[in-house]
């Protein structure tokens, strides 16, 4: 396990959660190898499709930050730094399985084949929603920290019930896993067994408050008094969240209960564009993750064992570029809601106030 | 057919066996509902004939049982979720109100939630604190959610089959003290017509020409006794079942109080800010012209529901509202 690394602003002895080293790429709760098997490996065209995605992931997010900065976005909650662990756990996610994300999970909708551009309208102000859960099996985002655990739960309930071979993945960060709502649903995955692997981003920050706050023990540990087994993996190593990803799936699918991950990762941006991260933590701890960049480390490995040459990095930063350049001029197009769209779609069945209220619309006008 | 009269929480445990047996999407979820059959007993028997798979005893926990609900209503079942007493629906207050309220609205009407949540509700039945309450306005106020409320075991049994059968979630506000009260119910299976008129609209109970008394589930027994007693005394009320909550018919409200010129509205919940409050000034804004009498309302006092032996002081009996009625005709 990683030795304890407080930095200068953090408020109170923060327990592990620092930076780790590759060599515990996958490790259990007990800081033993959970799924030491080759099994879950990627191969090495999953390998050069998360190389992909990642890159695609981030020059969207750049270009979602920069639209926000311009003014075209009301706020935007930058992926950079945990592409790894959002590409590499979803890459590991089946067509059957479905996703609960939270709001960040930029590089797993990228993953899902969701188009990111569909993402822009929340964050202009748009939309509450965004694209078709049904066709990606992607919940909508949930901005109330931790409330898409209960719901992915009872879907997974849903899909053992159905006799459907798949799992649900419902995504989470170390603040949400404070939440009332999300202990809750460790105890009902539990209690039902229910087909369900909590995958927690621990990006080492809740806007100002460092993780170390909201857990005493580490957060791959969380699970074991709710008899849900945990492990850690180096969320900034693609490769290592695909395997651990993957393997869990795997045995949860074969009905062996839930199952909880940490990735171990950082925030190398701001909680959104709103923030200031200068006011909490320091220079020294951003640039030490700087350094563990998860798309140099994907790169640097793919070179390294010969996986992929100049040509390939080469086509998938221009195509990252063609497509961050279309990205501000979907922004632009995207029209604002009608009312009367909005007042039609709060129920399925007719209601005599909602009718009452369009009909004012064109009295008012 | 001709059958003997049940009581009204009988009236929904047949309603949920009629349910359960026409569509095998549909699953009983909450606190001790299955060997037990709920505190009340409203679920008794479902679980034998239906299985554990499909009357599902919970954790304790009511925010997990409408955030599962809400996730296996994703996956096209209708949970019917018990929340075992008023006064504990609060742990579930974001799972309701962030999430199943909205979720079909954020999806553009893609996502449909058909999850119903029958809380036992009201007072007049002495218990202990939390146990008594009428949290129906903080619903009210969320977009997304229907109310209703049965005053008898047909409504009981018609409202909890609409609301089972309905897209939309719907809360169903159980008066405590009513689930002994027996009337003859038509157990008929699921019809839209019925389903539609339960859900929306508003009944006459009894005629009268000189006020309209307005009140939905426990209170409707109350204005009946209180329209008896005015009528000894000459005052002929007319008595109206709201019914639904959300939407409330304002239309048929609007209809009485075109013939009365006086309306009188009743609830067991606190008077500030309740449902009397939006009916007041929406028939104001309808009908200003026909009013004799400003609205007035009678209900709960602004306090935390108080203990048993005053609840009769708190909430609004015939003499309570004989008494506005009069006020109203003074006026
Ligand atoms: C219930 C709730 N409380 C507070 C907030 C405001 N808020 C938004 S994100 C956030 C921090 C969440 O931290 P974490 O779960 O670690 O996720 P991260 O932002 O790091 O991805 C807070 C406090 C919220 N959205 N929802
Ligand atoms: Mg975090």
């Amino acid at each position: 396990m990683p030795t304890a690394t407080v930095t200068a602003k953090s408020p109170s002895p923060a327990p592990a959660t620092g930076p780790v080293t590759s060599t515990e790429a996958v490790t259990g709760t007990t800081g033993a190898l959970r799924d030491p098997s080759a099994e879950h490996r990627p191969d090495p065209s999953i390998r050069r499709s998360m190389y992909w995605d990642m890159v695609l992931t981030r020059a969207f997010d750049k270009a979602a930050t920069a639209l926000q900065r311009q003014g075209e976005l009301a706020l935007w909650a930058p992926s950079l730094g945990q592409e790894a662990a959002q590409v590499g756990s979803a890459h590991a996610v089946g067509a059957d399985d479905w996703i609960f994300p939270s709001y960040r999970e930029h590089g797993v909708l990228r993953s899902r084949g969701v188009d990111l551009r569909q993402l822009l309208g929340l964050f202009r102000g748009a939309d509450h929603g965004g694209w078709d859960t049904s066709a990606a099996r992607v919940h909508l985002y949930t901005l109330v920290v931790g409330a898409q655990a209960l719901p992915a739960v009872g879907y997974a309930t849903g899909m053992a019930m159905d006799g459907i071979p798949g799992a649900v993945i419902v995504y989470l960060g170390d603040g949400a896993t404070s939440q009332g709502e999300v202990n809750e649903a460790l105890v009902w995955a539990a209690s039902y067994q229910a087909p369900v692997l909590f995958l927690i981003q621990n990006n080492g920050w809740a806007i100002s408050t460092p993780s170390g706050t909201q857990a005493r023990v580490d957060l791959a540990r969380r699970g074991e008094g709710f008899g849900i087994p945990g492990q850690r993996v180096d969320g900034n190593d693609v490769d290592a969240c695909f395997t651990a990803t993957a393997g869990a799936l795997d045995r949860i699918r074969a009905g062996q209960g839930p199952e909880l991950i940490e990735a171990l990762t950082y925030r190398l941006g701001p909680h959104t564009t709103s923030d200031d991260p200068s006011r909490y933590r320091d220079q020294q701890e951003e640039a030490a993750w700087k350094e563990r960049d998860p798309l140099l480390r994907a790169r640097h490995s793919l070179e390294a064992e010969g996986l992929a040459d100049e040509e390939f990095f080469a086509a998938a930063d221009s195509a990252a570029a063609a497509f961050a350049s279309q990205v501000r001029e979907y922004c632009l197009a995207i029209e604002p809601p009608r009312l009367p769209d909005l007042l039609s779609q709060v129920y399925a069945t007719p209601h005599s106030l909602i009718e009452e209220e369009l009909a004012s619309l064109g009295a008012e006008r | 057919m001709a059958q003997a009269p049940i009581a009204l929480g009988q009236a929904v445990n047949r309603a949920l066996e009629t349910a359960m047996e026409a569509d095998p999407k549909v699953i009983v979820m909450g606190e001790d509902v299955g060997a037990l059959g709920g505190v009340f007993r409203v679920t008794a028997e479902l679980k034998d004939r239906f299985g554990a798979d499909r009357v599902r005893d919970t954790p304790l926990g009511e925010a997990g049982i409408i955030g599962t609900a809400i996730g296996l209503a994703l996956r096209g079942y209708r949970p019917v979720c018990e929340i075992q007493f008023d006064g504990f629906v609060f742990p579930a207050f974001n799972q309701i109100t962030t999430q199943l309220a909205k979720l079909r609205s954020r999806s553009h009407g893609g996502l449909t939630l058909s999850v119903t949540i029958r809380i036992p509700y009201g007072g007049r039945i002495g218990a202990i604190e939390h146990h008594s309450e009428s949290p129906e306005a903080l619903f009210a106020h969320t977009a997304g959610l229907r109310l209703v409320s049965p005053s008898d075991p047909q409504d009981a049994y018609d409202m909890t089959l609409a609301a089972v059968a309905c897209p939309d979630p719907v809360i169903v506000f159980e008066p405590k003290s009513l689930y002994w009260s027996k009337g003859t119910v038509n157990q008929a299976e699921a019809d839209p017509g019925r389903a539609s008129e339960v859900l929306n609209r508003a009944r006459v109970l009894r005629r009268g020409d000189q006020v309209t008394l307005a009140a939905y589930g426990p209170s409707v027994p109350q204005a009946l006794r209180a329209a008896e007693q005015l009528a000894q005394t000459g005052t002929a009320a007319e008595v109206l079942d709201l019914r639904s909550i959300s939407p409330i018919d304002f239309a048929a409200i609007e209809e009485s109080v075109a013939r009365t010129g006086r309306l009188v509205v009743i609830h067991e919940a606190p008077v500030f800010f309740g449902a009397g409050a939006e009916i007041a000034a929406r028939i104001t804004e309808r009908c200003f012209y026909l009013l004799e009498a400003p609205v007035l309302r009678v209900g709960g006092y602004h306090l935390p529901y108080p203990p048993a032996l005053i609840e009769h002081d708190h909430l609004p009996g015939p003499d309570r509202i004989a008494d506005a009625v009069r006020r109203t005709l003074e006026f």
